[in-house]
């Protein structure tokens, strides 16, 4: 389990999730290099006009490193950190580069770690990054042109969503746990409409309780049960279907996660388990 | 005929021609209308299963909005012993091919196709479950 003062920086902010393929003849020997190139990349395309912030002269370092704790299994390959620094004129008192950007790869797959891979490829299905877009979609293309892989956007479906709001309900937490909060988007309106339904996280712990016949396990069946509970109790009170409705947003105590492909991670204890959803989810949108 | 639940109000039984069949028309996005088509199946007469019935499951080409499993459906399917078709809607090309493909077993299961009738929809079914 990863250390939590080494993840800690990993928490309390939005990941913006993606996919990604097998990277081709990528080695986690030779991360500076990478961290070199990189650095060059971005340099030419700000040469090339596609300066990322007008008006702002930055000298962008990469730091590319390995962080070994955040794996589900031995075979998995350990996560990889890239991470974007600047260093304007105007921190130049304060010797410290500042972060504008980072993103992490890892592949947290538990047992059933993805068959067949052959000879030369690394497995990292789950991208997330945080910071502005322009520099993702620059690091991607790199990453894309060096290694032949392909990033793609990771959607979250209600479906998994729910099974999202009813695994995190399940978990305790030390500190006081906070709602739980869903978030549905109204279909087939003229002007878009949002429902927020939060629930008090002891109420909606002893319902998942009653609802979990083996702890440890969950099946499709009892998060069903679970989730018709909630849409019954808020149409005894408000006369709406929110079966009808689509679920967008979930969140706990745990985590946050908003159907267009975002993460917040709240407790560190819990981080690895978040991940090995989102890794099953990205392989299950690569293949 | 179109009824956004059953059973039809039965003020207008003299006035409605025979049934020749159902299509349970469920929506991928809406657990609602899942859950709305179950409720429906018990108000069916049984004869109506004998290739008289398809479910029809719309909104798949948006995967990433489902609400519904598609293995439910499938499993409806099984219980009910009648086909499941998968459209969407917002295409063009695929709701044309459907509602065709619909108008075909209509007039198979209204007896206008000689030789053919909606017993072989139930039949072809059972192959199917056994591959």
């Amino acid at each position: 389990n990863a250390d939590p003062q080494k993840t800690a920086f990993l928490l309390r902010k939005r990941w913006t999730l993606y996919s990604v393929t097998p990277l081709y003849k990528f080695s986690d020997a030779h991360l500076r290099d990478y961290g070199r190139l990189l650095s060059a990349f971005i340099a030419a395309e700000k040469q090339k006009g596609l300066a990322v912030e007008i008006g702002v002269e930055l000298d962008i370092k990469v730091a590319v490193s390995c962080l070994p704790d955040l794996k589900g299994s031995d075979h998995d390959q350990a996560a990889i950190l890239v991470q974007l620094l600047s260093r304007s004129p105007a921190f130049s008192k304060n010797s410290e580069d500042k972060l504008i950007w980072s993103g992490w790869f890892c592949c947290v797959s538990g047992d059933d770690l993805p068959e067949n891979v052959p000879e030369d490829f690394t497995c990292l299905p789950l991208f997330l990054a945080n910071g502005a877009e322009s520099y993702t979609s620059i690091v991607g293309s790199w990453f894309q042109k060096t290694f032949d892989c392909c990033f793609r956007r990771l959607a979250i479906s209600p479906l998994s969503l729910s099974w999202m709001a009813a695994m995190w309900t399940g978990c305790k937490v030390d500190k006081t746990p906070s709602a739980i909060e869903l978030i549905f988007s109204v279909p087939c309106l003229p002007q878009p409409l949002d429902i927020s339904y939060a629930i008090h996280p002891e109420d909606a712990k002893a319902l998942w309780d009653t609802v979990q016949k083996t702890p440890g396990e969950i099946t499709q069946e009892e998060v069903d049960v679970f989730m018709d509970c909630l849409y019954s109790h808020f149409h005894r009170h408000f006369k709406i279907h929110l079966s009808a409705t689509r679920l967008v947003k979930v969140s706990t105590s745990i985590a946050s996660a908003h159907c267009d492909g975002t993460i917040k991670f709240l407790q560190s204890q819990y981080l690895t388990g978040v991940l090995m959803l989102l890794t099953e989810l990205a392989i299950s949108q690569i293949q | 005929h179109l009824a956004t639940s059953l059973p039809l109000p039965s003020e207008r039984d003299h006035l409605r021609p025979r049934i020749d069949m159902i299509v349970f028309m469920c929506d991928i996005k809406s657990k609602y209308s899942l859950k709305n088509v179950e409720a429906c199946l018990a108000h069916v007469d049984a004869s109506f299963f004998l290739g008289k019935v398809c479910f029809l499951v719309t909104g798949v080409g948006r995967v990433n909005y489902s609400s519904v499993e598609v293995n439910a459906i499938w499993k409806l399917g099984e219980v009910y012993c009648s086909p499941v078709l998968f459209c969407e809607l917002e295409l063009d090309g695929i709701r044309v091919a459907t509602a065709q493909r619909l108008l075909r077993m209509l007039q198979i299961c209204a007896g206008h196709v000689p030789g053919v009738s909606a017993l072989c929809f139930s039949s072809l079914m059972r192959h199917s479950a056994d591959d």
